[in-house]
C-alpha cells in the first residue's frame, strides 16, 4: 500500500451462491480525493462498500483501510469510516440532539465532549432550529443532513455517501454536495461517493470509477477517461456522455 | 463495552416508554392485585379457624384467588411479556433503516442482539419483582403475617425462576425477528408457537402416552399399565417449558409439595387427613426436587439466545 493510498482493494471478489456481485476489484483512493463511485443498480456498489466496512466478507481477495484490515479489524475500521447509507433509517420519537447523543455513545465519546459536538455538528449542517424537533416530522433533506451530522461526530478520516441526494430537489441535493465539498476541502476528509447523479459527481469528485455486474470497467480522472473513448480535441466532455459510452459498450 | 451499555440504556428506555408495555404492566399488576386480594380474604378465612399455618405467607402466591393464583397467572401469561418485548426488536430496526447504522458504528455487532436481549430481561426483572412486592405488600396487610427468612428465600428463587421462563420467551422471540423480515410474521409465529407448547403439548402428551399404554375406560386398567400412561403422559408435557416452570414454581412456593408430579390419588378428605402428618420441606431440599426443572428451564433459555446470537451474527445486514 502506497504512503498516500488510504482505501486499497486487491482482487476482492463477493460471490452470492453463483451470483457473482463483485469480481476481482482492484481499487486505491488516495488520501483527501472525492472518489465518484458511479454503476447502475445491482452493479456491485454497495456490497463493495459493505465489505470495505467489515460487515460483509468478501468470497476472496483483500481489502485495507488505513493499513487496517476490514474483517480482522472491523471495530477500527468503522472508527475511521463515517458510513451513510441510502436509506438510513432513524429513530422517529427522538428528536435530532436525543439522535446524535446516541451515535456519539455507540462511538464512545466522553459525556463532556457530546452537547459541544452535537451543537457544532447541528450547525455545520444548518439544522440547529430543529435540533428538538422529533426526527418524524423531518424531511427528507433534513434527515439526510442529521445523517452526516451522525457520520462526523465521530470525526472520521474517510466518508463513505451512497446515494447522498436521492430522493432531495435539486437545491438541496446542491447544498449537502456543497456541503461534502466543504468538508474535503476543509477537513481533508476522504470521500467516497455512490451516485447515479453524475453531474453532482462530476461537480466534486477528483477521479472516479464505472461498476458494472460487478467489474470495475474505468477507472481515473474524468478528463483522462474522456480522453481514452473520445481520444484528444477540443470539446470538454461530461461524465454522463463518458458513463454512457463505457455502459453502452459493455 | 461502551456499545453494550449504549443499546441496553437506549433499549431500556424504549421499552419503559412504549404505551404496549405500559399497557401490559397495567394489566399484569391488576390481575395480579385481583388474584392476591382474593386469595388474601380467602386465606384470611381459613387462617382464623386454623391453629397453626405453615408459611402462609407463600399462600398469597400459590392459593387460587377468583380462577388462578398468581404463580399459574405468571405460568400463562408471562410468556407474553416477553414476547412482546422481543418480537419486532430486530426486523424494526432492519425495516426502519437504522440496522446497518447501529452496526456501522464502531462496536462489535453482538453489541446489539445482546443490548437488546439484556434490557429485556432487565425489564421482565423490574416487573416481576415490583408485581412480587406489590402483592407481598398488598398481602401483609390483609392477612397480617410477618414472612419468615425462608419464605423470602423462597419467593426469591420463584422470582429467578420467572425470570428465566420468561426470558425463553424473549429468546424466542428475538430469534423470530431475526429470522423473519415481517413484523407481523415474526409476532404470529411468536405465539403461535407459545399457543403450541403452553397448551397443546399437553394434548400431545395424552394422545402419545394412550398411544403407548393405552387404557380401557369400561375394564380395569392394570396398573402398570397405568403407571407407563401416566409417565409417558409426564415426560411428553415436560417439553412445554410452561410445565417446567409450573412444576418448578409450585414445588417452591409450596413446601409441602415434595414432589412434581404424583401418581396418588386421593380424596379431598383424605388428603386432609394425610396433611396432618405431613412435614414440609427444607428450601434445599425443595431446591434439590426441582433441581432438572430449574436447570433444564435455564438451559433452554440461554440455548435459544445462544441460536438467536448466532444467526444474528452470521446474517448480512445490507440495511
Amino acid at each position: 500500500m502506497d504512503a498516500d493510498t488510504i482505501i486499497e482493494t486487491v482482487n476482492l471478489t463477493k460471490k452470492y451462491k453463483k451470483y457473482e456481485a463483485v469480481s476481482d476489484l482492484n481499487l486505491k483512493v488516495k488520501e483527501g480525493e472525492v472518489f465518484g463511485f458511479l454503476g447502475p443498480n445491482g452493479a456491485g456498489k454497495t456490497t463493495t462498500l459493505l465489505m470495505l466496512l467489515g460487515l460483509s466478507q468478501p468470497t476472496s481477495g483483500s481489502a485495507e483501510i488505513c493499513g487496517l484490515d476490514p474483517l480482522r479489524k472491523a471495530k477500527e475500521v468503522k472508527r475511521v469510516v463515517g458510513y451513510l447509507p441510502e436509506n438510513v433509517g432513524f429513530y422517529g420519537d427522538l428528536d435530532a440532539v436525543q439522535s446524535l447523543e446516541y451515535v456519539a455513545s455507540l462511538n464512545g465519546i466522553q459525556k463532556s465532549k457530546i452537547a459541544e459536538k452535537t451543537e457544532e455538528l447541528l450547525e455545520l449542517v444548518g439544522i440547529t432550529k430543529d435540533a428538538h424537533k422529533k426526527i418524524g416530522a423531518f424531511s427528507r433533506g433534513m434527515k439526510q443532513r442529521l445523517g452526516i451530522a451522525e457520520v462526523l461526530i465521530k470525526e472520521p478520516s474517510i466518508l463513505f455517501l451512497d446515494e447522498l441526494t436521492l430522493g432531495l430537489d435539486p437545491e438541496g441535493a446542491l447544498r449537502l454536495i456543497d456541503l461534502i465539498h466543504s468538508l474535503n476541502r476543509d477537513r481533508k476528509i476522504t470521500v467516497l461517493l455512490c451516485s447515479h447523479n453524475l453531474h453532482q459527481v462530476q461537480k466534486i469528485s477528483n477521479r472516479v470509477g464505472i461498476m458494472i455486474n460487478g467489474k470495475m470497467i474505468a477507472e481515473g480522472s474524468i478528463e483522462s477517461l474522456a480522453k481514452e473513448k473520445f481520444g484528444l480535441g477540443e470539446k470538454e466532455y461530461s461524465l454522463e456522455e463518458i458513463y454512457m459510452k463505457y455502459f453502452q459498450e459493455v | 463495552m461502551s456499545g453494550l451499555f449504549a443499546v441496553f440504556r437506549k433499549e431500556l428506555c424504549d421499552h419503559f416508554s412504549s404505551y404496549r408495555f405500559v399497557i401490559l404492566f397495567a394489566l399484569i399488576a391488576m390481575v395480579s392485585f385481583i388474584t392476591s386480594y382474593m386469595a388474601g380474604l380467602h386465606m384470611k378465612e381459613n387462617l382464623e379457624a386454623l391453629a397453626k399455618t405453615r408459611f402462609p405467607f407463600l399462600m398469597l402466591f400459590s392459593s387460587q384467588g377468583a380462577l388462578f393464583s398468581m404463580i399459574q397467572f405468571v405460568a400463562f401469561f408471562g410468556p407474553l411479556i416477553g414476547l412482546i418485548l422481543g418480537f419486532d426488536s430486530i426486523n424494526r430496526e432492519r425495516a426502519q433503516g437504522t440496522l446497518i447504522k447501529l452496526v456501522s458504528q464502531p462496536i462489535y455487532r453482538d453489541a446489539v442482539i445482546n443490548g437488546k436481549f439484556l434490557a429485556g430481561v432487565a425489564t421482565i426483572s423490574v416487573l416481576l419483582v415490583s408485581v412480587v412486592l406489590v402483592i407481598s405488600g398488598f398481602g401483609l396487610a390483609i392477612v397480617g403475617v410477618v414472612p419468615e427468612i425462608e419464605e423470602i428465600w423462597r419467593l426469591l428463587i420463584y422470582i429467578l425462576i420467572s425470570i428465566f421462563y420468561i426470558s425463553f420467551w424473549l429468546g424466542i422471540s428475538i430469534l423470530f425477528s431475526i429470522l423473519f423480515k415481517g413484523i407481523a410474521t415474526s409476532a404470529l409465529a411468536s405465539v403461535a408457537l407459545w399457543i403450541f407448547l403452553s397448551f397443546f403439548i399437553s394434548l400431545g402428551a395424552e394422545v402419545a402416552a394412550n398411544a403407548v399404554a393405552p387404557q380401557d375406560s369400561k375394564s380395569q386398567t392394570k396398573p402398570e399399565l397405568f403407571v407407563k400412561n401416566m409417565r409417558i403422559k409426564e415426560t411428553v408435557s415436560l417439553s412445554s417449558p410452561m410445565v417446567l416452570y409450573s412444576k418448578a414454581t409450585e414445588t417452591i412456593i409450596n413446601p409441602m409439595r415434595k414432589t412434581t408430579g404424583s401418581f396418588i390419588m386421593m380424596g379431598p378428605m383424605e388428603e386432609l387427613l394425610s396433611s396432618r402428618f405431613k412435614n414440609p420441606l427444607s428450601l434445599g431440599q425443595s431446591m434439590i426436587v426441582v433441581f432438572p426443572h430449574m436447570t433444564t428451564l435455564i438451559a433452554i433459555t440461554l440455548i435459544c439466545f445462544a441460536i438467536s446470537y448466532l444467526v444474528f451474527i452470521k446474517q448480512e445486514i445490507r440495511t
